[in-house]
């Protein structure tokens, strides 16, 4: 029998504006029930990890709160919105609000990287001109260091950098939150570090607040300012890091060693 | 009752493709059009696909113009090879030669190119940008497919007969203007029509299953390779059927 959420981290008097609140989400494929009766909160500026094994539905997880696939059951609230209920056009306008950073960096082929940057500006910003779109790609790329890679095409990118762009792509419409799924997998450790410091270098600079899944305990302890322990489908821990490393649960303790 | 399970997926898979095609009308005539990649995908689909289409028809004129002369020679009616040539190239030979060398280069291009974009989660990140990947990325390439195939099959036809009249010169000698005359000449509204219509048919086949395959692609890279093939073979197949119901509905029609 598993224990109910342990709540570890100790309470502070201000509480800032909650800007993701999932209650009791539930989420199966066929037979296979991923999520259920999961609870998260993430509030304005905080840094939260959802801290699983693979396959335990971290990625179902953001993958619902964007809008990509429909809880069975459960509330999924995005900046005071019910995903579930909005119309595709709503759900839209929310999305330009809430920035993306896929496992893969899921970055167009056949685009270059300016024309990466410009996709989504294009989209969800109609009146935009071409001089201001130019100036928002720039700063883009300037943010995560790869201003040169302009005109270049995904293919000819290292897989750093090309998390990276995938990162700017994700900044330029400037969002108030930022959902990264696994943003460290996949790539050499040095290149690990340099991601979650610019992680971090953004959610300073833009103010925004971060929904972060991952594994990886470096970029965790480096970018979390509370975890989420994600096992068998529910919330089952939750705490600072230093709280979390101190937990006796073999559950808890499993990802620490 | 038992039905065999190659049965339930064959029928499956024809209520999953005609439920994506209802879905590509239903998203066709909704606004926001994507005017701009569907210019783009009709360059890379009609005008990219031109150098092959042009070859394989040329070759078909000047192979079939080389076969046909000893049987005409042995009836002594040499002389109708153009005609000859011409009716079949255009009835027949041309729409469907076109169209499924059309399915091999397009087809598979299509499904390996959505199979990819799917497994690195292209699509999703479109949808996440504002973007409905449906109406972005599957109604513009079935449009473009649908559109860009009869251009083809008009230039490959023209092609092939160019390739037919070199053919006749090997043996013999003709000018231009009576090979284009002998050719033209014997084709009735019947001959072109019918066969003209198909090839919107044939190419809306192609892109639909193309985008089909693709679209749902899944098990990674391996999935991405089994779409593209699935792709070729299951519109070269529609190309036949399509064929077949074309040639049923001009006879009943008395196009024939």
């Amino acid at each position: 029998m598993l224990p109910e959420v342990q709540t570890i981290s100790t309470p502070t008097n201000k509480i800032p504006e909650k800007v993701i609140s999932v209650k009791n989400l539930k989420k199966a494929f066929g037979t296979n029930v991923v999520l259920k009766d999961f609870n998260l909160e993430l509030h304005e500026g905080e840094n939260v990890v959802v801290l699983g094994k693979s396959g335990s539905g971290k990625s179902v997880l953001i993958k619902c709160i964007i809008g990509l696939l429909e809880p069975d059951e459960g509330i999924v609230e995005v900046l005071g919105q019910n995903v579930t209920d909005l119309s595709l056009d709503e759900l839209d306008r929310l999305r330009a609000n809430i920035g993306f950073l896929f496992q893969s960096n899921a970055l167009y082929d056949s685009m270059t990287v300016r024309e990466n940057l410009e996709f989504p500006l294009r989209r969800h910003w109609m009146q935009v001109t071409q001089q201001e779109v130019n100036k928002m790609v720039t700063e883009a790329l300037e943010n995560v260091h790869l201003a040169h890679t302009i005109d270049m095409m995904p293919a000819e990118l290292s897989g750093g950098m090309r998390k990276r762009i995938a990162l700017a792509r994700t900044l330029i419409l400037a969002p108030k939150i930022i959902l990264y799924d696994e943003p460290t997998t996949g790539i050499d450790p040095i290149t690990g570090k340099e991601i979650s410091e610019l992680m971090i270098e953004i959610g300073e600079k833009y103010n925004t607040s971060a929904l972060i899944i991952s594994h990886d305990m470096k970029c965790i302890k480096l970018t979390a300012d509370r975890i989420v322990v994600l096992f068998d489908g529910k919330c089952y821990a939750t705490g600072t890091w230093t709280e979390l490393e101190r937990s006796k649960d073999k559950n808890v303790k499993q990802f620490f060693e | 009752m038992y039905i065999p399970q190659t049965w339930k997926s064959f029928f499956l898979e024809a209520g999953e493709i005609s439920s994506f095609t209802g879905r590509f009308f239903s998203q066709f005539f909704k606004p926001r059009h994507e005017f701009r990649e569907f210019i783009r995908q009709c360059y890379i689909i009609g005008y990219q696909s031109l150098p092959l289409i042009g070859l394989t028809g040329f070759i078909m004129g000047l192979v079939l113009t080389i076969q046909l002369r000893p049987s005409l020679t042995q009836y002594g009616v040499e002389s109708q090879l153009p005609s000859m040539i011409s009716v079949a190239v255009i009835r027949e030979l041309g729409p469907v030669i076109t169209a499924l060398i059309f399915a091999g280069k397009i087809g598979s291009s299509i499904g390996a190119e959505l199979g990819s974009m799917k497994v690195t989660e292209q699509i999703d990140a479109m949808e996440v940008s504002g973007t409905n990947p449906f109406k972005y990325l599957v109604v513009t390439r079935v449009l473009a497919t649908t559109l860009m195939l009869p251009v083809l099959v008009m230039l490959s036809d023209a092609i092939s007969l160019y390739g037919s009249y070199l053919g006749v010169n090997i043996r013999a000698v003709t000018s231009l203007s009576l090979f284009y005359s002998q050719a033209v000449d014997i084709l009735t509204f019947g001959d072109v029509l019918p066969a003209f219509i198909k090839t919107f048919f044939f190419g809306f086949a192609i892109g639909i299953i193309g985008c089909y395959k693709g679209y749902y692609s899944s098990k990674g890279t391996e999935g991405v390779g089994r779409s593209a093939n699935s792709a070729v073979v299951v519109s070269s197949i529609m190309v036949f059927v399509i064929d077949l119901v074309a040639v049923q509905i001009t006879d009943i029609l008395n196009l024939n």
